[in-house]
C-alpha cells in the first residue's frame, strides 16, 4: 500500500477506528515512512488543538442550580402527597386516641360490674342499711371526700336499700344499692377528676357482661349505674339521681 | 434514575449547545428544553442503548428546529458527498504546527466560522471523543457519512485557519 492510500485512512487511523490488523499495519508504516509520520503528527496536534479550544463554555452556577432543581423532582413528594400523609397520620392518631379511650372506658365498666357482682355476692352487701335517704347520706360524711344528694323515692318503684364505701382507681366513692322489683342496681358516685377522661361523651345505656350500665356527670361528680334490670329502669333511676343533684 | 444519567452530561451538553447557538442565553434555553424533553420521553428510552447519543440527538434536533438553527443551516450549506470517496487529505499541514504556538482564540474563531454540520461533527469527535458509531447514532447518519463529513470538516477547518494565519 502506497503513501497515498495510507493518507486517505490517516484520520481514521488517528481516530482509532481502523480494524486491529489495519492498525498494526499502519503503525508499522508510520514508523518507516517519515512523510506519513510528519503528517500524522501534524494531525494529532490539530486534534489536540480542536479538543482544547472546543472545551470553551462553562454553565453558570445559577443555571446549574436551576437545572439541578428541575431534574431532581424524583425524590420529592408533591405537596398533595404530604397533605395526604399528614391526614393519614391525623386519622391514625385520632383512631388510636379513640381506641385508647374506649379501652379505658371498657376497663372501667368491667371493674364496676365486678364491684357490683362482688357486692351482690357478699354476705354483708351494705354497710349502712336503710330505706331512708336521711340515714344513708349522713353515713358517708367523713368516709368520702365529697357529698351528694339522693332523690325522693316516694312516688317511684325504686327503693334505696343501703350503701357502702367503694374504691375505684384508688379513690374512695359511694356505692348505693337500689331495688326495683327483684332487681338490684348499684349506683357508684366518684369525683369526676379522679377518673379517666372520655366518659362524658357516652350517655347511652351500655350492656356489658349482661349488665346494663349508664353513666353521667353532674356537679363534678360521676355517677355509674350497674344492674341486671332493664335499660329503661336504669335510665329512669339515672334521671332521678341527676335531677336530685341539680340545685 | 434520570437525574443520575443526565446530570453528569450537563457541562458537556451546555458546551455543545453554546457552540451550536453561539450565544449563552440561547444555549441555556436549549439545554433546558433538552432536559425537559428527555425527562418527558425518558420512559421511551431503552436501557442498554446509548444514553449520551440520545441526549445529544435531542439537543441537536432542538437546535435545528430553533430559529437560530434554521437560520444557520439555511445560510451556510455544507453538503455531504455520501458514497463519494473520502477526499485525500492534504499532505503536510505546516499551519497546524504554527498555530499550536499561537493562541487558542484563533482556533476557537475558526471553529465558530465552520458551517453547523462541520462544527458539530468535529466537536462530537474531538471534544466529546465519540466513536464513529456514536456520532452516527447522534446525527442519525450512516458511518460512511460520518467519515466523509469528518474529513471534509477537518479540511474546512484547516483552510479557515490558513486564511486567518495569512491575515495575521
Amino acid at each position: 500500500m502506497g503513501c497515498d492510500q495510507w493518507g486517505t485512512k490517516l484520520d481514521t487511523y488517528l481516530d482509532g477506528e481502523l480494524s486491529g490488523d489495519e492498525m498494526r499495519a499502519f503503525d508499522a508504516h508510520v514508523r518507516d515512512c517519515p512523510a506519513c509520520a510528519a503528517d500524522a503528527l501534524a494531525r494529532v496536534q490539530m486534534k489536540r488543538m480542536v479538543q482544547n479550544a472546543g472545551k470553551r463554555f462553562v454553565p453558570s452556577a445559577e443555571f446549574r442550580r436551576k437545572m439541578l432543581t428541575k431534574t431532581s423532582r424524583r425524590p420529592r413528594f408533591a405537596a398533595w402527597a404530604w397533605a395526604a400523609v399528614a391526614l393519614l397520620l391525623l386519622v391514625g392518631l385520632s383512631l388510636a386516641y379513640v381506641g385508647q379511650q374506649r379501652s379505658r372506658r371498657t376497663h372501667l365498666f368491667s371493674e364496676l360490674a365486678d364491684l357490683h357482682v362482688a357486692t351482690m355476692a357478699s354476705a354483708n352487701p351494705i354497710d349502712v342499711a336503710s330505706s331512708d335517704r336521711h340515714t344513708v347520706k349522713p353515713w358517708f360524711q367523713g368516709k368520702i371526700p365529697f357529698s351528694f344528694n339522693l332523690p325522693e323515692l316516694q312516688n317511684s318503684e325504686f327503693t334505696l336499700i343501703g350503701g357502702r364505701v367503694a374504691y375505684l382507681n384508688q379513690t374512695p366513692g359511694a356505692q348505693l344499692i337500689y331495688q326495683i322489683r327483684q332487681h338490684r342496681i348499684s349506683v357508684f358516685v366518684f369525683q369526676d377528676r379522679a377518673l379517666p377522661d372520655g366518659l362524658a361523651s357516652d350517655s347511652r345505656v351500655r350492656q356489658q357482661l349482661s349488665f346494663n350500665q349508664k353513666t353521667f356527670d353532674e356537679g363534678g361528680l360521676r355517677f355509674f349505674l350497674v344492674g341486671d334490670s332493664s335499660a329503661d329502669d336504669i335510665s329512669r333511676l339515672a334521671e332521678l339521681l341527676e335531677k336530685a343533684q341539680q340545685p | 434514575m434520570f437525574e443520575e444519567l443526565a446530570m453528569p452530561l450537563f457541562d458537556q451538553l451546555f458546551n455543545f449547545a453554546h457552540w451550536m447557538a453561539q450565544n449563552r442565553e440561547e444555549a441555556e434555553d436549549l439545554v433546558q428544553e433538552t432536559y425537559a424533553k428527555a425527562l418527558r420521553g425518558f420512559s421511551s428510552f431503552q436501557p442498554g442503548t446509548n444514553f449520551r447519543a440520545w441526549m445529544y440527538r435531542i439537543l441537536r434536533n432542538t437546535f435545528l428546529t430553533s430559529r437560530t438553527g434554521l437560520q444557520a443551516t439555511r445560510t451556510v450549506p455544507f453538503e455531504d458527498e455520501d458514497g463519494a470517496e473520502i477526499a485525500v487529505a492534504d499532505s503536510g499541514t505546516p499551519e497546524a504546527i504554527l498555530i499550536e504556538r499561537s493562541n487558542q482564540q484563533l482556533v476557537q474563531d475558526a471553529i465558530a466560522e465552520l458551517p453547523v454540520k462541520a462544527r458539530e461533527i468535529l466537536l462530537l469527535c474531538e471534544v466529546e471523543e465519540m466513536s464513529y458509531q456514536e456520532i452516527a447514532e447522534t446525527l442519525s447518519i450512516p458511518i460512511g457519512t460520518v467519515m466523509s463529513r469528518l474529513s471534509r470538516s477537518r479540511k474546512a477547518l484547516r483552510e479557515i485557519l490558513a486564511q486567518k494565519l495569512k491575515k495575521s
